[in-house]
């Protein structure tokens, strides 16, 4: 089990309710490790029991990816299994190796999470929107990082399903806005929450809970940046303070001396930029995701677009959120996958991105004996949705241009450098994070380019006009 | 999909598997005095990178041979040097004399552990690649039979987990039965002579390989078999020379070689092993009935009579299919049978019966399997439940879902066509069979973690499992003997004439 540094774990409220229930059977394996005081308490018998927790719980997720493989539109029929795309899809989600590396080796319940972050995508699928709304709800309740999609089923649930009928040209007819399934939804909202803050509401707490739950003094970006916008913003702001040194433009006094990149969790001042406040990485996310929000209300797809919508909002608050978790990738990473197994292009994006940021996950695996182990499951996975989604699409030319090829075949030389070389040089103990930092600012491109390139390629869609069919 | 990018798929997942089970404890971890076979291997690095090489199998002031001495052929002693070299560059406080007794840290584990991945990943791994590659049939079936293979819980277990070089003495008889599967004797020849001089334990498949060579030789003799027959004694001789060349300087020497490889003042067998004798023991107190020399004369009687009908079957039918099952054949009448047999040496008869695993799924994974669970005292006692656990299922899973193994069972599946009036509804019997005995496994597996022995019988699980196996490699023994011997007579050359 990792623990952050910085001490304190942020407790998530239905989560809360999930540990307690579970340490009824912690009891059976260690007593000891239920003892509040003991802080990083470990025995093989309390590993045990957690990492068969993660297990048992991680049916929900094969649940979910069990219903998302029912629910994928089946244009390509092949004889061989090995190219169904349902069949690829449940590989592409069972053997993510994001959720692989962050569950069973890290340590989080991310599985059960998006298992059911998928059931609620299918149930929108299948004309069910109040079971999806419900079920996100109490997604967002257990952690709130969902949060960042939440924008997505606002805006489609008002368009889609409180609007209940288009004009003849698609556009929004104000008087069919039905009053009773908004209410529904809202009541379904209210309720949630309820039951998630009001016994803490009750106790006084709640301004304790909102603290730990956001926790804005911890800093723009994480220990180790985040490969979004703002690792590229600090990784300039760094060249351009290097570059002001050595020009004698800026005296050295005035650079911070608690490196960002020193590996603590702390507030930190740009040397040549603007610092940046959560407020601004507010606006910035939610400039990033206004046209895909637009794009759902003005041109209404239908659950595909929603689910576009979720996952540019994904990435939206990625690139732009405050104090991202790399792990945050990740809910970017396993819906797309559903498209990768429909078309082409989205596909090729799937590739970038999945790639990409599964690379920037290394860092969460740190010690020497689990290399091999993270570097042979990316090989796998690498190797497995390069070579099934080329399959699937052979008919249909490359998936990726030459200057991608490139750029992702770059990713192998910077994590030997990074993972091998660099450790055994002289600026390893002067320079610890500096590997980290290139590495963050690298996948940062590949991950930026992605999200643009879905952007375009949604922004671009015609509108669906006729009633939408159930997938 | 591409046939490499399944391939290379494979090999990741069986290398992840590997690697998993090596973060896992190894023999005799944290148990001083005496440590483990992990301490063993690092002894042998230690005496080798020290001493000069006539001191490496003598007891002198600088080699306590009580203390884990030297008792495994030269090659294995080259191969310890070759790892204490690298040992000397990363930390020479793994390998000093004397002071690095009971040595263990992270790091060294990480060390020892790696030197078993490359030498699995140099010997064993392409072997058995080059095996699935030469077999017939569709890739899908390869690709599968390759993943099973590769996921035999009981070499990753023993290598990874216990801590032992098998990979490469069974990695080399593979090139030695493919040097033979592809006409090549002599590479084949050298091979064997490599692996068993690695490991004195591949006596077992001695029978088999002079058996095939000398039937070959026999078979061609208008066309200069007697002639090959020589030209492989001369290449056998010359392989053993090379190899014991520092110990032909004096007969002294290699008589304290041969004294130290096969110590026949140690007993009929040791600890609980799924062996005859063991089990005999139970109600038959052999080693207290018989002395020493009658045991010896008993058990080597036994064992010639076992191996006699499959290596006469071989001689007179010399065909590579004959060859794989005298291969199975004897070295399992060799751990039934003989003398100081290790609970270890399962795996001398499982690698020949992985060889068999796409043509007979079903008996080959049942045997696996038992094999496997016939280690588990040990396994148990290096802390290693879990990955037993996990690649005793993985490998149940990947063989019946990927080789059909608990679909092919009808008689012509199980190659006993003219068996089948004797045994009515034999699939049915094999299957429901098959069935009780995984239960057993089971049950005895969960037995022997979750209970404790009474007070009067405390060895009474590791007995259990020991018998349990005895009868399943009994019966295993005679349907493989079986499959030979009634395996019809082929009257072909086996070579052209040069």
């Amino acid at each position: 089990m990792k623990r952050p540094q910085g001490g304190d774990w942020i407790i998530h409220l239905f989560f809360a309710w999930l540990e307690y229930y579970l340490s009824y059977y912690a009891q059976f394996f260690d007593k000891e490790m239920l003892v509040v005081q003991n802080l990083n308490y470990t025995s093989d018998a309390t590993v045990l029991f957690q990492r068969l927790s993660v297990i048992v719980t991680d049916m929900v997720f094969i649940i979910g990816v069990v219903a998302c493989c029912q629910n994928i539109k089946r244009t390509k029929e092949s004889k061989e299994i090995l190219e169904k795309p349902d069949f690829i899809l449940a590989v592409l989600l069972l053997c993510n190796f994001g959720i692989l590396i962050v569950d069973h080796i890290h340590f989080q319940y991310n599985g059960f999470l998006f298992g059911m972050l998928f059931l609620s995508i299918v149930k929108m699928f299948k004309g069910r929107p109040v079971d999806s709304a419900l079920i996100f709800t109490i997604l967002m309740n257990f952690k709130h990082i969902f949060i960042y999609v939440a924008p997505a089923y606002g805006i489609y649930l008002l368009r889609s399903y409180c609007i209940a009928e288009n004009k003849p040209d698609g556009s929004v007819q104000w008087r069919s806005f039905n009053f009773l399934r908004f209410n529904v939804l809202a009541f379904i909202v209210c309720a949630v929450f309820a039951v998630s803050f009001g016994p803490f509401i009750v106790m006084g707490q709640l301004s304790q809970v909102l603290a730990r739950l956001f926790p804005f003094q911890r800093g723009l970006s994480h220990a180790y940046w985040a490969p979004n916008f703002w690792a590229q913003y600090n990784g300039a702001d760094k060249v351009l303070s290097i570059i002001g040194v050595k020009l004698q433009l800026l005296a050295p006094a005035n650079i911070s001396n608690a490196s960002m990149t020193g590996g603590l969790v702390q507030k930190y001042r740009h040397a040549v930029l603007p610092s940046v406040s959560p407020l601004a990485t507010l606006v910035c996310t939610l400039l990033s995701i206004t046209p895909a929000l637009c794009n759902i209300w003005l041109k209404p797809r239908g659950p595909r677009g929603f689910l576009q919508c979720l996952i540019l909002c994904a990435l939206g608050s990625f690139m732009f959120g405050w104090h991202v978790h790399e792990k945050a990738i990740l809910i970017s990473i396993l819906p797309l996958s559903l498209f990768a197994v429909e078309n082409r292009n989205d596909a090729g994006t799937y590739l970038i991105l999945a790639t990409t940021g599964h690379l920037s996950l290394f860092p969460l695996i740190f010690t020497v004996p689990e290399l091999p182990i993270k570097l042979c499951l990316m090989l796998f996975f690498t190797v497995y949705s390069f070579s099934a989604l080329h399959a699937l699409f052979r008919n249909e030319g490359t998936l990726l241009n030459w200057s991608e090829c490139i750029y992702l075949s770059g990713l192998i030389p910077l994590e030997v450098i990074c993972e091998i070389i660099y450790p055994h040089t002289r600026w390893h103990e002067r320079f610890p994070f500096v590997p980290l930092m290139f590495l963050s600012v690298y996948c940062s491109l590949g991950i930026t380019y992605a999200w643009i390139k879905l952007y375009i390629s949604v922004l671009r869609e015609p509108t669906l006009v006729k009633k939408l069919k159930v997938i | 999909m591409e046939i490499s990018s399944m391939v290379a798929l494979v090999l990741m997942v069986s290398f992840t598997v590997r690697w998993a089970v090596s973060l896992n404890s190894y023999s005799g971890a944290g148990k001083p005095p005496m440590y483990g076979d992990y301490e063993a291997q690092r002894h042998w690095q230690e005496i080798t990178f020290n001493l000069p090489i006539d001191e490496w199998y003598f007891n002198t002031s600088n080699n306590d041979l009580e203390y884990w001495g030297l008792d495994y052929p030269p090659f294995t002693a080259y191969h310890s040097l070759l790892c204490a070299y690298v040992a000397e560059l990363i930390d020479p406080e793994w390998i000093a004399l004397f002071t690095s007794q009971g040595y263990e840290s992270d790091k060294h584990k990480l060390f020892m552990r790696s030197t078993v991945v490359v030498a699995d990943i140099t010997v064993y791994v392409p072997a058995i690649l080059y095996y699935v590659h030469l077999c017939e049939g569709p890739w899908a079936t390869k690709v599968s039979f390759l993943l099973c293979a590769l996921l035999y819980p009981g070499l990753i277990l023993i290598d990874h987990g216990h801590f032992q070089y098998n990979c490469i003495s069974l990695g080399l008889i593979l090139w030695g039965v493919l040097g033979l599967l592809n006409d090549r004797v002599f590479l084949g020849s050298v091979a064997f002579c490599m692996a068993l001089n690695y490991k004195q334990m591949e006596l077992y498949h001695a029978p088999p390989f002079f058996c095939y060579l000398l039937g070959s030789c026999l078979r061609n003799l208008k066309n200069g078999g007697l002639k090959q027959l020589l030209k492989i004694t001369l290449v056998v001789l010359i392989s053993f020379a090379c190899c014991w060349l520092p110990f032909l300087t004096s007969f002294q020497q290699c008589l304290q070689v041969i004294r130290r490889i096969f110590p026949v003042d140690r007993g009929l067998f040791e600890d609980k092993v799924g062996n005859v004798w063991c089990s005999l023991s139970v109600i038959l107190k052999v080693k207290e009935i018989l002395s020493q020399q009658t045991q010896i004369w008993l058990s080597f009687a036994a064992t010639l009579l076992t191996i006699l009908p499959t290596c006469v079957k071989l001689t007179i039918d010399p065909t590579i299919k004959g060859f794989k099952f005298s291969l199975i054949n004897c070295s399992l009448a060799f751990f039934l049978f003989s003398f100081q047999v290790h609970e270890k040496s399962i795996l001398l008869a499982a690698i020949p019966v992985l060889l068999i695993l796409h043509e007979l799924p079903f008996m080959a994974t049942w045997f696996l399997l038992v094999s496997t669970f016939s280690m588990l005292p040990l396994l148990l006692k290096d802390g290693l439940l879990l990955p037993y656990i996990c690649t005793s299922l993985a490998f149940l899973l990947v063989t019946t879902y990927l080789l059909s193994a608990f679909v092919k069972v009808s008689v012509e599946d199980l190659q006993l066509q003219r068996w089948s009036t004797y045994i009515p509804q034999l699939p049915r019997v094999a299957k429901s069979a098959f069935r009780v005995s995984v239960i057993a496994m089971a049950t005895l597996s969960l037995i022997s973690v979750a209970l404790n022995p009474p007070s009067r019988l405390p060895h009474l699980f590791s007995v259990l499992v020991s018998l349990f196996s005895c009868i399943h490699f009994l019966m295993f023994l005679m349907y493989f003997n079986i499959l030979h011997l009634w395996e019809p007579v082929v009257q072909r050359q086996l070579w052209k004439v040069k």
